[in-house]
């Protein structure tokens, strides 16, 4: 990777940390754990599937949170505190500069990822004593919890290119919301006809396809996940990620920063 | 090869709501300047100086026109490992300590790690900051932090600087050491573009300046030139605190300040004037030809620029 997007990724990274972000580990832990010994006391044999769903379900928040709200900030904040100036006044391309964010923020979000996923497995391992084959699953819901985190970091940063924080924290979490139902939305254009079905359909297929990414229900009840599904949520993710990336690059790149 | 030759930049931004109204920000700008200067942009606030800047650095796009740097075209991104830049009351990223943020920068600029070590601390030492090198930005005063903003720009050995008002934020001391880093840059052979609005910074320092208000370029020369304008004049100063009244009878106005008397008469009544001071048994000090300020010049350009400006409105109306 070119090594301007390295650096700028890591300062990206660097500014995360020092700015507390990673604190929200603390709060993370404390749910996990209290979760987990007040469901071993309630739950008759189903102590694993609520720690699973209420586990990933946390990672899945926290992170969505932590995307949202530093994703929105990535750009507009440097152009509002100037900081920008200095960097691009380098030999820095923009385009770097919007690559080398989102790694950063993706980087911030993975490391924190894995924190919290080594809190879901010790929760679980302290209410099933022990580990299971299925338990492998949760590492594909843990992946896919990630490769929803990437199209969310894009799409705040693509906000972020052209609007203030507090839209770009609307869309981005609007999107959100409305992603967790795109299947529902695919059902709806189906059954419509004529020229609203064509304008159903390709909302429907605009908005990113959250509900493909969530497996933890089905993680849960230990369902088998197809191979399949995974290599098409990885080229759907991608696919999606690069497209908001270019788009902030193409807005970006055209912007003056007064 | 010149350092900067600006061709015909231009600036009109988009306003109102719907960005339908024009406001012009900068004229077509023509301007050239020469290795090895230091050249003064000067002009009053909000006359297009940082606009300029920023053009030419890539931070906001020309309606029209061009410029090249260093004999390239200016939107090469290469140039810029040749180039510094101090924007205009610098903010960075705070919770860097001084040599991180330096180290970023290098490593930005493509400075090489065995370089850039001992680039940091040059400029660290430089700018006066190696004591609070490890302290985070957030706990930098406003003049601490200007001298780190100098420290970035000068940090990768550029050719070519630019300073977007230098001075400001500094206390008397640090606008001394900033005028002496400048000067040690022109000697090292590096052009420095700087703009300002204090004057008596671009004449000490300036070897050509340009005078540019509400986004028009009014005047550019040597300052040598600028100022060598002698009007005619010339001033006289004797020690004492009377003026005598063979002096007044010269047509001198003068001005007594502490033990001495400041006269200024035609050219042409200078040898009366020297000689109704020896009859008198005055002690003479000084003869020196009247000479335009960079300040009057200033002054006269801005005079300028207001009456022009009042003149189309008339017309238009």
């Amino acid at each position: 990777m070119n090594a301007r997007i390295v650096h700028i990724a890591s300062n990206t990274f660097r500014e995360a940390v020092r700015d507390r972000v990673l604190y929200n580990l603390i709060a993370f832990a404390l749910l996990i754990s209290g979760a987990a010994i007040f469901v071993g006391q309630i739950s008759i044999d189903i102590e694993r599937l609520v720690v699973v769903n209420l586990g990933l379900t946390a990672v899945s928040l926290f992170g969505v949170v932590i995307a949202i709200f530093i994703g929105i900030g990535l750009v507009s904040k440097e152009i509002d505190k100037r900081t920008l100036y200095t960097v691009l006044s380098r030999p820095v391309r923009r385009w770097e500069f919007i690559v080398g964010k989102f790694f950063g923020l993706a980087g911030t979000l993975i490391v924190n990822t894995f924190f919290m996923a080594i809190g879901v497995f010790a929760a679980l391992l302290y209410v099933a004593h022990k580990f299971t084959g299925a338990d492998t699953l949760i590492l594909i819901a843990l992946y896919f919890i990630i490769l929803e985190f990437l199209i969310i970091c894009s799409l705040a940063l693509l906000f972020s290119s052209f609007s203030s924080p507090l839209l770009s924290a609307v869309f981005a979490f609007s999107l959100f919301v409305i992603g967790c139902f795109a299947d529902d939305l695919r059902g709806f254009a189906a059954l419509t006809h004529g020229f609203t079905r064509w304008i159903a359909t390709g909302a429907a297929y605009l908005v990113p396809n959250f509900s493909a990414l969530n497996v933890i229900s089905a993680v849960a009840h230990q369902q088998p996940l197809s191979g399949q599904l995974i290599v098409q949520n990885t080229l759907y993710a991608l696919f999606y990620t690069a497209m908001a990336l270019s788009g902030a690059v193409l807005i970006f790149e055209r912007r003056n920063l007064k | 090869m010149p350092a900067i030759e600006i061709l015909g930049l231009e600036k009109t931004y988009m306003v109102g709501f719907w960005r339908k109204r024009p406001k012009l920000a900068l004229q077509p700008l023509h301007l050239t300047v020469e290795e090895g200067e230091i050249f003064g942009f000067l002009g009053p606030n909000g006359a297009g100086k940082t606009t300029t800047l920023k053009m030419l650095m890539g931070l906001v796009f020309p309606t029209s026109g061009t410029a090249r740097i260093l004999g390239h075209e200016w939107t090469d991104p290469e140039v810029k490992a040749q180039t510094g830049f101090l924007p205009e009351q610098p903010y960075f990223y705070d919770y860097l300590t001084a040599h991180e943020l330096l180290n970023y920068y290098g490593q930005l600029s493509g400075v090489p790690g065995k370089d850039r070590k001992r680039r940091i601390d040059e400029v660290l030492q430089r700018v006066g900051l190696t004591d609070v090198k490890g302290v985070q930005l957030r706990k930098f005063s406003k003049g601490m932090l200007q001298r780190a903003g100098i420290a970035q720009a000068i940090l990768h050995n550029p050719k070519l600087v630019f300073f977007d008002e230098p001075m400001s934020g500094l206390d008397p001391l640090g606008r001394r050491e900033v005028r002496d880093l400048m000067e040690q840059l022109k000697q090292e052979g590096k052009t420095v573009f700087f703009s300002t609005h204090i004057l008596s910074d671009a004449e000490a320092l300036c070897d050509r300046v340009a005078i540019i208000n509400k986004g028009e370029l009014r005047g550019v020369g040597a300052v040598e030139d600028l100022t060598s304008t002698v009007q005619g004049k010339v001033e006289v100063v004797w020690q004492g605190v009377q003026v005598p009244a063979s002096m007044k009878a010269l047509g001198a106005e003068c001005h007594v300040t502490g033990d001495t008397v400041r006269a200024v008469l035609p050219e042409t009544q200078q040898d009366a004037a020297i000689d109704a001071l020896r009859r008198e048994r005055i002690r003479l000090i000084a003869i020196t030809p009247l000479r335009t300020s960079l300040e009057a010049y200033f002054v006269e350009k801005m005079q300028q620029s207001q009456s022009a400006a009042a003149t189309t409105v008339g017309t238009t109306k």
